[in-house]
């Protein structure tokens, strides 16, 4: 099939500029680890959970004892359960400059984890643990949010990580 | 006695002419609940009791991006197909009126569940909440009647193609009949979990349902199905729009190169909708992100099919100069300047659309109303508009009517107001969900968290948008009905492209189907049969169902 020299120019800068993209997307996520949450693929090693029984997690470990853990020097691990419409537990507190692992399941429906102004976004479906990590650096007041419609309260569903 | 005059076969155009009311039907109601969701999400208004804005929402979501799209495209190919071969045979006819009543009976089964509050679970349906399963059957049927219209066109080309052995398939008939195909192969995921997971799980048959692999199947029908829209628009951009300027196609193989691409590449991408998610490793993720990647290639071929044709037609009609034939183009006519207006947004979208696949990037913008500014420059606008500005000249030949100047004038009102709308809600939705804000989501300041105050004036942007947007809606229903009852009787033209002579043969090859269905599986087996025996076999104990609502 004849191309047209232009559009063969033109589909060359087109590729060209996909395998550009491709590669700063694919190097920095299985070079230098940045990889989209992706619950047991990516869990740091003291994570003990991948999946739980969604009918069960308020009686599985971690998931009976949610809160905040030290786990290192300025390392946290945060365990939460989300449910229509709230986190548990709410409203937590973490030192400026901590690097902190977040442990998060669902005990009814699909709910989403977002941190506005920060990378933290990921999806808590019901029977998996998703997990993600992020440093605050900079203290303020945080919002966690679901931004996944889970029922009527949804837009109620939120939040707070004072950092000090 | 029917006395119009028209360009098609009467019985074709009464059946194309059927689903264009049933389409705006849907655009009429679904455009009052995207009004008066804009406004509860500014702040301007509060729904009366016994109204939910996530049951407007269910409703905008499966009527004008499932209902209005669905029929508008069985319809559109229906005439083209009728006008490529004369006449549609009388089975695939028939075929067609069983599809079109399936579908709507399973259009009123679903509305009627939306309005009763029974399945306010968003045109998504994500389990574990559970809509009724009439809710369900609905959309099964939906689905089942557009597989029996998609059958109608196979048939129709197959014994086309028997009776003219050794020709190449009329462009416009291969195009739509990719395009169905295409819809076949993607909507084999939605019907598997529908049917043996939420149909089963509703009616109480069994008790759990496995949330990620439902998610899973979506998704493998999810994506594609935004080509199932797109494809129709640029079927016209290839084939309709060659002649509206008075030019010719570019390239027939290549049109049809394009189309034999996305079906080959649209099917195996679901993951990007999933890049979030546990239970999925990270390399299957990224190879169904490359994959996503490939199926930007016919749409560049696309974009320079257009210009390129733009440019031909120009320079025939004598312009000089790089760009002189821009303004050889015929900006004045609607049928033109509606479908180009969506093509010249399919730039933004398009590269918003790079964003939210690259992998941990979508970790910026997945769920925020960054994606909704998306899919309303994609879906809603590039493909709306480019449906509206074909309406403009298919209604008329369906009705054996005239677009008359003066409705011609409306129409390029109607066009600016939608592109004026959108641009205004669209860039606020984009900007807005950079910053955080999710989409899918009621009026709330998360009592009052300043983040999210910071927000608010962007939804009283987005809210003025999407009220402008309804005028132009409205003006279009004004406009359709005037085009479909009222208009001046007469013959308008089918403009149905021809191919430049200079344009070599079309190679055989393209109509072998085996090949390209064959090529299809391959990659979609590649793609998901490793990760789906992963998600099945590691799977957690399943769901019962919740209703939140």
């Amino acid at each position: 099939m004849h191309l047209h020299k232009y559009e063969r120019i033109w589909l060359m800068f087109g590729g060209a500029s996909l395998v550009v993209f491709l590669a700063v997307i694919g190097i920095t996520a299985f070079f230098m680890g940045d990889q989209p949450p992706s619950g047991a693929f990516c869990a740091p090693v003291f994570a003990n959970a991948d999946t739980v029984d969604p009918e069960k997690v308020t009686e599985t470990p971690p998931f009976n004892e949610p809160g905040i853990k030290k786990v290192g020097e300025n390392q946290y691990v945060v365990t939460m359960v989300a449910y229509s419409f709230g986190f548990q537990p709410s409203n937590i507190e973490i030192p400026a400059g901590a690097e902190v692992y977040f442990q998060v399941t669902s005990k009814d429906v699909v709910h989403g984890f977002e941190i506005p102004g920060t990378n933290v976004n990921m999806m808590i479906t019901p029977g998996y643990v998703n997990t993600i990590r992020y440093t605050f650096d900079e203290p303020g007041n945080y919002l966690i949010l679901c931004n996944e419609y889970c029922g009527v309260g949804h837009q109620f569903m939120s939040t707070t990580v004072e950092v000090k | 006695m029917n006395t119009r005059k028209s360009v098609l076969d009467v019985r074709d155009a009464n059946l194309s002419m059927a689903h264009m009311y049933a389409g705006y039907a849907a655009v009429f109601i679904g455009a009052i609940a995207g009004l008066l969701q804009g406004l509860v999400r500014g702040g301007l208004i509060e729904l009366p009791a016994g109204i939910g804005y996530y049951q407007l929402l269910t409703a905008h979501g499966i009527l004008l991006a499932l209902v209005f799209t669905t029929y508008f495209i069985i319809g559109f190919f229906f005439s083209g197909m009728s006008k490529n071969m004369g006449s549609l045979y009388d089975g695939p006819r028939k075929a067609g009126w069983a599809g079109f009543y399936i579908m709507t009976a399973g259009v009123i089964l679903t509305t009627i569940m939306v309005l009763l509050n029974e399945g306010t679970v968003l045109y998504t349906f994500y389990a574990p909440l559970q809509a009724s399963p009439y809710f369900y059957i609905g959309l099964t049927l939906v689905v089942v009647g557009s597989w029996i219209s998609g059958y109608a066109m196979f048939g129709q080309l197959y014994k086309w193609k028997k009776e003219n052995r050794g020709k190449v398939s009329p462009l416009f008939s291969y195009l739509a009949v990719v395009t169905m195909l295409l819809w076949q192969i993607a909507t084999l995921g939605v019907a598997a979990t529908v049917l043996f997971q939420f149909i089963p799980w509703s009616f109480g048959w069994v008790e759990k349902i496995d949330v990620l692999l439902s998610r899973t199947l979506f998704w493998y029908f999810g994506h594609p199905l935004v080509y199932f829209w797109l494809l129709p628009a640029y079927v016209g951009w290839y084939v309709i729009i060659p002649k509206i300027i008075g030019g010719k196609i570019f390239s027939d193989s290549l049109a049809r190169l394009a189309f034999i691409l996305f079906l080959i590449f649209s099917m195996p991408v679901g993951f990007h909708h999933q890049l979030l998610e546990p239970g999925i490793s990270p390399f299957w993720k990224y190879l169904q992100v490359v994959l996503t990647f490939m199926v930007i290639i016919p749409s560049l071929m696309t974009a320079f099919a257009m210009f390129a044709t733009f440019e031909t037609a120009g320079r025939m009609k004598g312009s000089t100069g790089l760009f002189g034939w821009f303004k050889k183009l015929p900006w004045s006519d609607v049928r033109f300047f509606a479908p180009m207006m969506g093509m010249l947004i399919f730039i933004p979208g398009g590269i918003g659309g790079i964003v939210n696949a690259s992998h941990q990037i979508n970790q910026m913008v997945h769920n925020t109303l960054f994606i909704t500014g998306h899919f309303h420059l994609t879906v809603a606008t590039t493909v709306v508009v480019s449906f509206f500005g074909f309406t403009y000249w298919l209604v008329p030949v369906l009705t054996g009517r005239k677009l008359t100047a003066k409705m011609n004038k409306l129409g390029i009102v109607q066009t600016l107001l939608w592109i004026v709308g959108m641009l205004i809600m669209s860039t606020a939705m984009h900007t807005v969900g950079l910053l955080g804000s999710p989409r899918r989501t009621a009026f709330t300041t998360y009592q009052d968290h300043p983040d999210a105050v910071m927000w608010m004036p962007y939804h009283v942007v987005m809210a003025i948008g999407g009220v402008i947007l309804f005028i132009a809606a409205m003006l279009m229903i004004y406009n359709f009905i005037y085009l479909a009852f009222f208009a001046p009787r007469g013959v308008e033209e089918y403009p149905m492209g021809e191919v430049a002579n200079e344009a070599e043969k079309t190679p055989m090859i393209l109509e072998n189907w085996k090949i390209w269905i064959g090529v299809s599986a391959a990659l979609i087996l590649i793609a998901y049969t490793v990760p789906l025996i992963g998600i099945i076999e590691n799977s957690p104990p399943g769901s019962p169902p919740y209703r939140f609502w």
